[in-house]
């Protein structure tokens, strides 16, 4: 779904097509619903594949390190918020050992299918064992 | 030693409260070029790179590291560093190159590279490169919110005006970390309630504003500090990879991030390793790129003051503005934190980001009373909103804000407070008074606010954060309490989260809140007749401050009834006796009725009439009306006259007296400040005119200078010229008046 051309803005160009990450479509969230106490907070989280979309098009506007970081963030929005700041917390200098961060990028590969993040903390892995920051 | 008055005065001057230190390399205390700055240079091997800048690839930092790996488009990188810094220099000063070809090359050059191109350009074509390399092609503005008393009613005033002031994003932060979530909460709530679409964060420890964010309670944060060297960053607490998880944690939450980076700070931290500011700053811009932030806050930020001390500060401040928009970063430019005693030199150097235009062209306008500025700001305070106006008007600048009514303030400042005392009351938070919400609405500040026990609001707030409720519990409680317009901006702003858009380089919500980014109002200036620039409704929007007046509202006040004890009798004659003839423009008493001063025409013609009376001889009174310059007037009235002496009077006052053998233009005596002329003046005026007439020797008359006279009243006295222009009829003579009056 990432190659499909999206025209931006997505909330014009795609509200019929946009859902939330619970899987409400957009038109869903409405005044009544809320009223009514029909919604969760994860009604008003946004999609893997949305970020996925908006990937592609700062991708294809020039920005490919921004693309990169939302191709992370698709990944990011099934892992729970309390697992979110302890993975930030094990990333901070000296928090970890080489094989946690290891075991951490491996956990979250597995669990979530996060590819881009396994990657990308391996990578720091290797760095801060030559670095030095690793956990002593 | 001696001591000059000059100098001594010039000492108490608030320039002089600053500290100047002379640059020293050694300790990180220069702005730019450092001895110890490296030469720009690049190898790559295998698609891996060797070296940057004169360092190894087993000498890298982590910084060396990630910038290699996740910043450099290595595609480009040998084509881009072989190109003479010079050259991209010219590029950026030359409105024919467009921005993309530019950044398609700045995408491969390494910090020394970037610093290298710099060396080559002055301020002014360090503007024109901001103004094309901007990435965002309209302007926006930032806010900054805070209150000493961390009142929540009165935070949602302050944001609800800075809101309808037109600023794009709003930040808070905290004095007490444990007030965040209500600090956040207030002004979600007032921003809301001033405008749907702005967007709002709480400026607090990473983890926390992650929380803040996972409630929908702030929609961008731009905590994301990263340094210039590794030993800073991990003084930080920090390392690029987690900050660019953080970055990437943001997102999946559907939160706009910007990181934080600006010169001063390694060397604030000790850690500079010799290098210059500028050097430092582009690398950590390299970083902030290869994390993925879609934007940064630089321009020294809060350590400013440190780069202002040293030579070319301000010039290198606006480098990492220029630096980090060439690097295809939103840029919110600084001009935050206090920067000078000196309001000469904070607006000289404002004027850098705000005549070329930035994504945000401060990255915290401080929207509230210096005093309640909890950021160590701000450079631009509440108290300089008009002045900040009236220069988008002086110069058809786009800084972002708009003038607002004073009516206007007050309604949003009490309808912000309102919508955030009903929040409290149905989510069982403690009450807000109306008392608290009349103090709000007219409150400058935290001063103007009565005490508040902060213990329940503490004890609140802790429950609140350990608690399940969040952004929606705030709509359903704006909905029950009748501010369902405020519930739906702020549903709406969760319905952008989903869509995700405002993730895009600098995005922002127009007032018709729909977004506004890089992708779909890309920057395309190339020149006159290109670009962003203020006009049509936008335009007359900036024009429109409430201190501007009608053009008639400057002239009404002087007209009113022509004056009867004033009689045309027929033709003036020459005179034969010794007399004065006091010669009047031709609005004098019929169209115009009071001078720029105020003064009653007849009280003028009294006090003239008593001053030549005192020297025991008689004036004439005759209307000119082929001319209403003064200097004619007065000469007609010098011709006329039996001693050659004569008056002229302009209505608005400008007096002359004449002589009929001096060239029309010279005089005896003029009194051109009209305004500061009082009665007892045109009675010595007389006087001095019957002296000259009678000849003896004679004073002239002291008047008061008031060089600001001119400053306030240009408009009056051109519009009061004008309408006695009108008057003037060409081919009419001179005509004899009666005045009737009798000398006391």
């Amino acid at each position: 779904m990432a190659e499909t051309k999206s025209e931006y803005p997505l909330r014009d160009s795609e509200a019929d097509q946009l859902r939330t990450h619970s899987g409400l479509p957009l038109g869903d969230i409405t005044a009544e619903a809320i009223a009514a106490g029909a919604l969760r907070g994860d009604d008003l989280r946004t999609h893997a594949d949305t970020l996925r979309r908006q990937a592609a098009i700062a991708r294809d506007s020039g920005y490919p390190q921004l693309a990169a970081n939302l191709l992370r963030a698709a990944e990011l929005t099934d892992v729970p918020n309390e697992e979110l700041l302890k993975i930030y917390e094990l990333l901070r200098p000296e928090r970890a050992s080489y094989g946690e961060l290891v075991r951490l990028a491996d956990y979250l590969e597995e669990t979530y299918g996060a590819r881009e993040n396994a990657a990308f903390i391996k990578d720091a892995a290797e760095v801060y064992r030559e670095r030095g920051l690793l956990r002593r | 030693m001696e001591r000059s008055k000059r100098f001594d005065l010039l000492a108490q001057r608030d320039i002089n409260k600053e500290t100047y230190v002379e640059p020293w390399p050694e300790a990180g205390l220069i702005v730019a070029d450092s001895p110890y700055d490296p030469s720009p240079s690049i190898k790559i091997e295998d698609g891996r790179v060797r070296e940057i800048d004169g360092v190894a690839r087993a000498d890298f930092d982590a910084l060396d590291i990630f910038i290699a790996t996740r910043a450099l488009d290595l595609r480009v990188a040998e084509e881009a560093m072989a190109l003479p810094s010079k050259d991209y220099a010219r590029m950026l000063a030359d409105i024919n190159v467009p921005r993309a070809e530019i950044a398609r090359l700045i995408a491969g050059c390494t910090p020394a590279k970037l610093t290298d191109i710099i060396r080559h350009m002055n301020v002014l074509e360090m503007m024109m490169g901001l103004a094309k390399m901007r990435i965002r092609r309209t302007p926006a503005n930032q806010a900054h919110v805070t209150n000493w008393r961390e009142h929540p009613a009165l935070l949602a005033a302050d944001a609800a005006e800075a809101a309808l002031r037109g600023f794009a994003e709003v930040e808070t932060t905290v004095r007490v970390a444990r007030f965040a979530p209500f600090n956040a909460l207030a002004i979600l709530v007032g921003t809301q309630t001033g405008r749907g679409g702005v967007l709002t964060q709480c400026s607090v420890e990473e983890a926390l504003g992650l929380r803040l964010a996972m409630k929908g309670l702030t929609s961008y944060a731009e905590t994301l500090s990263v340094y210039g060297t590794e030993k800073t960053f991990v003084d930080g607490d920090d390392t690029p990879w987690s900050k660019a998880f953080l970055a990437s944690a943001y997102a999946s939450r559907g939160v706009k991030i910007r990181f934080t980076s600006g010169t001063g700070s390694e060397a604030l931290m000790g850690r500079a390793e010799r290098k210059s500011m500028l050097y430092l700053e582009a690398r950590c811009l390299l970083v902030v790129k290869g994390a993925g932030s879609q934007g940064v806050q630089n321009g020294s930020i809060s350590c400013i003051a440190l780069p202002e001390a040293l030579p070319g500060g301000v010039r290198a401040v606006l480098a990492e503005n220029l630096l980090a928009s060439m690097l295809g970063l939103e840029v919110a430019a600084g001009n935050d934190a206090l920067a000078s005693h000196s309001s000469i030199r904070k607006t000289a150097k404002l004027m850098l980001q705000f005549i070329p235009g930035a994504d945000f062209i401060f990255s915290g306008y401080s929207a509230i009373p210096k005093r309640d500025n909890l950021f160590g700001g701000g450079n631009f305070d509440a108290e300089d909103f008009d002045d900040y106006n009236v220069l988008q008007r002086d110069m058809q600048v786009d800084g972002g804000v708009r003038p607002i009514t004073e009516a206007e303030a007050l309604a949003i400042r009490r309808k912000g407070a309102r919508a955030i005392q009903a929040v409290y009351r149905e989510m069982n938070l403690p009450e807000i008074t109306d008392e608290e919400i009349d103090a709000a609405a007219l409150a400058h500040g935290s001063d103007d606010m009565p005490e508040r026990d902060i213990v329940p609001d503490l004890e609140a707030a802790d429950a609140f954060m350990a608690g399940d409720d969040d952004f929606l519990a705030v709509i359903r409680a704006l909905q029950k309490t009748g501010f369902s317009d405020v519930a739906d901006n702020i549903l709406e702003m969760g319905r952008q989260r989903i869509a995700a858009d405002y993730l895009q380089p600098s995005a922002i919500f127009d007032a018709d809140f729909k977004v506004q980014s890089a992708i779909n109002d890309a920057n395309d200036y190339v020149g006159p007749g290109s670009g962003y620039r203020p006009g049509g409704e936008r335009w007359r929007e900036m024009q429109a401050i409430p201190q501007a007046k009608s053009p008639e509202g400057f002239v009404d006040p002087h007209i009113g009834e022509p004056l009867s004890r004033l009689v045309e009798l027929g033709p003036a004659a020459p005179g034969t006796q010794r007399e004065v003839v006091l010669a009047l423009g031709p609005a004098f008493g019929g169209a115009l009725a009071t001078t720029i001063g105020g003064l009653d025409h007849d009280a003028v013609l009294e006090a003239i009439l008593s001053g030549v009376a005192s020297e025991g001889i008689v004036a004439r009174i005759v209307r000119v009306y082929h001319s209403s310059d003064c200097a004619a007037i007065g000469y007609v009235g010098a011709r006329l006259s039996g001693s050659g002496i004569g008056i002229g009077l302009q209505s608005r006052g400008t007096a002359v007296i004449h002589q009929k053998d001096l060239a029309p233009l010279n005089n005896l005596e003029l009194f051109p400040q009209s305004p500061s002329l009082t009665l007892a003046t045109y009675e010595n005026i007389g006087r001095n005119a019957a002296r000259y007439a009678l000849g003896l020797a004679t004073v002239p008359v002291a008047v008061e200078i008031d060089n600001g006279a001119r400053l306030r009243l240009i408009v009056k006295t051109a519009l009061l010229h004008r309408r006695e222009t009108d008057e003037v009829c060409p081919e009419q003579p001179p005509m004899e008046l009666r005045f009737d009056w009798e000398p006391e």
